[in-house]
């Protein structure tokens, strides 16, 4: 059994609880504590007052700053289109041929349009515009609708085979599954192939011919070469938006393919689509 | 002071002090949670708003069972750089029909909000069977097994309902009409005059997945190219002081 301590003189004051003899000292808050936690009370108040806070009838009081993020965000937006406002103005004044005559105005093309172009079709295209199987390739000089500026900034602007856009780019190939034997598109697939020096069996690729001629010349020509006024890939040149082996190709011609690109002309401004284009067109393959 | 005192009563009566602090909590809940009932600025009305169809409906169970929530957030913050990159910043009213909603809290890949429109079907079937093959950089996993999954839709309608159930304003005629919308929506053959007139003309209706088969694929994209679509920005007038 231990003796209850006696009080010593200087001790603190006790509560004045006492349960079996023992007693509770009554030691204050440390001061710095008790200030700061008062402080912190007075500064909740202001805060509420500089600050939309309070909620009242109809609304939240608004506070007497008059902050507000959406304010803000279009203060942020505004501020940064108006520095840029006379190039973008240049940019869509200047026939689309002269861009790359002024430096300067070709330099904030490319980088706006390579900023656009990371945001918006990176996903698709690649970050380095590679491409992806049913995904074009932009840094060859194989162009499905066309490669010069003027016709870029149409596709940019209405996209392919879409319902957005009234002047989108279309054209459809027919599913030949339903129109040919399958011995015909295996002949056909070997002539396809043939056209850019693939190894094929030449008496099948020679039949073939024929079936070209009567089937796929109206659209890819009689030499292969494709027709960009209707997205008709040029056969010859052993570039292949799917794929050029024979599987690939029998799948193609079967099935037929339908690739869709959106109409960026309600997500983008025509400044962006018009810098984009530029950025696409000096990638390599511009014509 | 004499009411500090008193204090002493609740001190020293357990029952009292747990009745006591009950009422403190629940007045701290009634401030901070009430006001959002009625405030006329917490949703604000906006053109273009409407339930989820029952294959969108669909595509967002799928969404929610397969945890994208947890890489993908759908909410614009009102920054200048989220505004540039995704589009105009999210508005309370775009995730009042979705119970619960699907904020996120976490950008592993991007924020999803408005990504409806902005690839093309078959991206998105290329992209969930093997997301590397479009973007290289990308750590999302496969969900090639969405198109081998199909869909009869045969408890879209009891789901629709449980929605219904708690605020989502389906009509009678939409929850009768469940399975068929359903298939509806993923067949451009179909007859979808009814789901046109349910839900608006601007309702997507495509074969999504590119497949015969109705598949969760279907379903999925259904939902992921609508995110974000619905309401009609160029009716809209954001009020400064909300």
């Amino acid at each position: 059994m231990s003796k209850t301590p006696e009080k010593q003189p200087g001790d603190p004051k006790t509560t004045g609880h006492s349960w079996d003899g023992i007693e509770e000292f009554d030691n204050p808050m440390p001061r710095w504590w008790l200030w700061t936690f008062y402080a912190t009370i007075v500064w909740g108040v202001i805060y509420t007052i500089l600050y939309p806070a309070w909620p009242l009838v109809q609304s939240a009081t608004a506070g007497v700053l008059g902050w507000s993020t959406r304010a803000n965000v279009q203060q942020e937006i505004v501020e940064f289109e108006e520095r840029n406002a006379p190039l973008n103005a240049a940019l869509v004044a200047t026939p689309l041929e002269d861009i790359s005559k002024d430096p300067n105005l070709q330099q904030y093309a490319v980088n706006a349009g390579g900023a656009v172009f990371r945001t918006w079709c990176a996903q698709c295209h690649g970050s380095g515009a590679q491409g992806a199987k049913g995904f074009p390739n932009l840094l060859d000089d194989a162009w499905l609708w066309g490669g010069t500026l003027e016709d870029i900034v149409h596709t940019v602007a209405h996209g392919i085979r879409n319902e957005e856009s009234d002047e989108a780019r279309y054209s459809e190939m027919p599913a030949f599954g339903e129109i040919l034997e399958p011995e015909e598109i295996s002949q056909v697939v070997q002539y396809v192939m043939s056209l850019s020096g693939a190894q094929t069996d030449d008496a099948a690729a020679q039949a073939g011919k024929v079936v070209f001629e009567d089937n796929c010349a109206a659209c890819h020509g009689e030499d292969g070469k494709g027709d960009v006024t209707q997205g008709a890939p040029n056969l010859t040149d052993a570039i292949w938006l799917y794929g050029g082996d024979e599987k690939t190709l029998t799948e193609t011609v079967t099935y037929s393919r339908f690739g869709v690109m959106p109409a960026w002309q309600n997500r983008l401004t025509e400044a962006q689509i018009r810098a984009v284009s530029a950025y696409v067109h000096q990638l390599g393959g511009g014509q | 002071m004499a009411i500090l005192d008193k204090h002493k009563i609740l001190e020293t009566n357990a029952s009292l002090l747990l009745i006591f602090s009950f009422l403190v909590v629940t007045i701290g809940g009634i401030v901070q949670i009430t006001p959002l009932f009625y405030l006329e600025n917490t949703i604000e009305k906006v053109e273009g708003m409407r339930p989820y169809t029952p294959l969108e409906m669909a595509g967002r169970e799928i969404y929610i069972r397969e945890g994208c929530y947890v890489c993908h957030s759908q909410m614009i913050r009102p920054m200048r750089d989220e505004v540039e990159r995704y589009g105009h910043y999210s508005l309370a009213a775009e995730s009042m029909y979705d119970h619960p909603f699907q904020w996120g809290s976490k950008r592993t890949g991007p924020d999803l909000a408005r990504v409806g429109g902005r690839y093309s079907d078959q991206w998105h079937v290329d992209h969930l069977r093997d997301p590397q093959s479009v973007v290289p950089e990308s750590v999302m996993p496969k969900y090639g097994f969405l198109e081998r999954r199909k869909l009869d839709g045969k408890y879209i309608g009891d789901i629709m309902a449980a929605n219904a159930a708690v605020g989502t304003p389906y009509t009678d005629e939409m929850l009768e009409n469940a399975e068929a919308d359903f298939r509806a929506q993923a067949d451009p053959d179909s007859d979808y005059d009814g789901l046109l007139e349910r839900y608006g003309d601007k309702v997507n209706v495509r074969n999504f997945d590119g497949q015969p088969e109705l598949t969760e694929a279907d379903a999925l994209i259904a939902y992921l190219q609508m995110l974000g679509t619905l309401v009609d920005f160029s009716t809209f007038t954001p009020v400064a002081s909300r």
